[in-house]
């Protein structure tokens, strides 16, 4: 597992690690909107637990699927592109097939959303390379709700090892 | 924890991403960051069975599990999640989960991997009462256990069927002193495709992490040394995170016990210990009170001091009684002597634990009088049913952990009747060779 305190695993020669905690924790302070692609409306889908746990965490959620009208209560979008440029989206987190990955980093790059995150399971290495030299952040194969409980401290109520260590009070 | 609905990023302390804390400074810290309220530096005792929601979306995103948070003290508790996220820490772990005792959380992790027709593979040199579990109470869920000799990696091998679901054993099997072999008999487990669950009760976490040599769960009985004070019955469930549940048919099929949820896909490495919680301890209830997971936190904040004293003090006794002329055999694999010895150093490099039993020479009325005089005749020893006091304890196997027993188990287990167990204490030794020599003199006379 990504314990905070075991460094990355992933730097190679190909460029900077996919899973740095870092980077990570980078994403999920400065971000307030997000994209989810393949974000279904079956509440019992992965993809809907993490939407619905980041909205209830202050995120706006925006749902790119071409088969759903709205999820979470806000209108989809059919690709990346399509959501009106009004919108700034910080981050674009991908559901989908490994293979159908690099269009949705290539939207992203032309976007100039500043990262991508592949969830759990959706591993494209050539793709997050890609989004890397064009000069965006960069995360694979790692749940933004799972990421997002180990630093916030939420996953600590589910006796989770969160890896914090820290004798300060905790600033709310 | 932060307020839920306060604020979009994360506002706990930036984690030290780049340095990796020591064993006792996490035995000190993992788990609890001062409150912002209080401060309060200890972690504080919750004892309350429920929690307030701040809205209806709030408590049905609980229920639902999209949210993390506290329901009701069955399921979690402040208190209890700093004892299970420090195990877990000390472990090399990716989560644990409390329990009200040592076997409920052997019984809620076969609980929530089986299924009726499933079988596992087990060590022999177990626990009289894990094996009462297995051989009985799995036998009533339609569950079988198959035995074997944890010393022969090609037994562990030649009793997989297509229906074996886990294997189990013992870091220091109980009362051989076998230590398990824990990499080869994982690397069986990993080629079949199914996790290998360790007790590691008799070493924690501070002589042995089973995870860091290929073990996927651990459990223990933190009664013994992780509390150490003899006050608390509990348990604890360690996952590593290291095993791929995505095709385990239990923790990767929608779940009909949770409306459909598929535990493995949504909640990753935290699948097995979330279905845990969320179904199996729900329904058990065999959860821990806050009250005993504080007391354990204070054993667990001492515990590498104690283990250091515990091994030294247990290698003296040893030493002591394999010297004795009164003792035929001692089975401490602190003793070169031992076959086991090797197989020590390698996966208990500081010692391996302080319990373990010996061979007492049979006196005039034969083994069983012997066994009993010798434990009356002692001052200092305990005498009682329980073993990882600071106190030196000591029992009689035959004629009570392992008395439930048929004779044809027994000699599986190795329990004959000259046999005495200790739990080696944190006393002054000289005081512990005192006892043990006036208790010889005794029998002799
Ligand atoms: C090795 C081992 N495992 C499990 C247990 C059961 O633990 P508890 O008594 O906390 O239920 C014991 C108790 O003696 C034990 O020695």
């Amino acid at each position: 597992m990504p314990s905070p305190s075991t460094p990355p695993d992933t730097a190679t020669e190909a460029g900077p690690p996919l899973d740095d905690p870092h980077v990570i924790q980078r994403i999920l302070r400065t971000a307030s909107t997000i994209a989810i692609v393949g974000l279904s409306n079956k509440t019992q889908r992965a993809s809907h637990f993490v939407g619905s746990y980041l909205q209830d965490e202050g995120y706006r959620v925006i749902p790119v699927n071409p088969t759903v009208d709205a999820v979470l209560g806000e209108t989809a979008y059919p690709d990346v592109a399509s959501i009106p440029d009004d919108i700034t989206i910080d981050v674009v987190d991908i559901f989908r097939r490994p293979e159908a990955v690099p269009p949705i980093v290539a939207e992203a790059i032309a976007r100039e959303v500043p990262a991508v995150w592949m969830q759990f399971g959706v591993t494209n290495e050539d793709a997050a390379r890609q989004a890397q030299r064009a000069g965006l952040d960069a995360v694979m194969d790692r749940c933004m709700k799972i990421e997002h409980g180990r630093y916030s401290g939420g996953l600590h109520w589910m006796g989770m090892n969160t890896g914090v260590i820290s004798a300060k009070r905790q600033a709310w | 924890m932060p307020d839920p609905s306060s604020s979009p990023t994360p506002s706990a302390p930036e984690a030290a991403v780049d340095h990796a804390f020591g064993f006792e400074t996490r035995m000190l810290h993992a788990g609890h960051v001062p409150d912002p309220q209080t401060g309060a530096r200890a972690v504080p005792i919750y004892q309350t069975t429920s929690y307030v929601f701040d809205s209806a979306d709030e408590a049905a995103h609980l229920f639902e599990l999209k949210q993390y948070g506290n329901i009701y003290t069955r399921i979690n508790n402040p208190t209890t999640a700093a004892f299970e996220e420090r195990v877990a820490s000390l472990e090399n772990a990716t989560g644990a989960l409390a329990t009200a005792s040592g076997m409920a959380a052997e019984f809620t992790v076969m609980m929530t991997l089986l299924e009726p027709g499933d079988e596992v593979v087990a060590s022999a040199h177990l626990y009289g009462g894990t094996r009462t579990m297995f051989v009985h109470t799995l036998r009533k869920m339609g569950v079988t256990v198959h035995f074997v000799d944890p010393t022969n990696l090609d037994a562990w091998q030649a009793a997989l069927t297509p229906q074996t679901r886990a294997l189990y054993g013992e870091t220091i099997g109980n009362p051989q002193g076998s230590v398990l072999d824990i990499s080869r008999v994982a690397a069986i487990a990993d080629a079949h495709g199914v996790p290998l669950i360790i007790d590691n009760t008799f070493c924690t976490p501070y002589l042995c992490r089973p995870i860091d040599h290929g073990a996927h769960i651990v459990v223990h009985s933190a009664t013994k040394f992780m509390g150490g004070h003899g006050t608390s019955i509990g348990g604890v469930i360690v996952d590593g995170g290291t095993f791929d549940f995505s095709d385990y048919p239990t923790i990767a099929d929608p779940s009909p016990a949770y409306h459909d949820l598929a535990f493995a896909e949504t909640f990753g490495e935290y699948g097995f210990l979330m279905k845990a919680r969320a179904e199996t301890l729900r329904d058990t209830g065999a959860s821990i009170s806050p009250f005993n997971a504080f007391l354990l936190l204070q054993g667990l904040e001492t515990l590498s001091v104690r283990m250091e004293r515990h091994v030294a003090n247990a290698q003296a006794v040893a030493e002591y009684l394999e010297a004795h002329p009164q003792v035929d055999w001692v089975a401490y694999p602190g003793l070169p002597s031992s076959p086991y010895h090797a197989l020590a150093e390698q996966y208990t490099p500081r010692g391996p634990g302080a319990i373990f039993s010996f061979g007492l020479s049979p006196g005039p009325d034969g083994p069983r009088a012997t066994g009993k005089q010798f434990i009356e005749a002692l001052e200092l020893f305990s005498h009682l049913a329980n073993v990882g006091d600071a106190r030196s304890l000591v029992i009689h196997p035959a004629s009570t952990t392992h008395q439930q027993l048929s004779a044809a188990e027994l000699e599986e287990s190795g329990v004959g009747p000259e046999m005495v167990r200790l739990s080696v204490g944190l006393e002054t030794l000289d005081d512990l060779l005192w006892d043990l020599d006036r208790a010889f003199h005794a029998i002799r006379s």
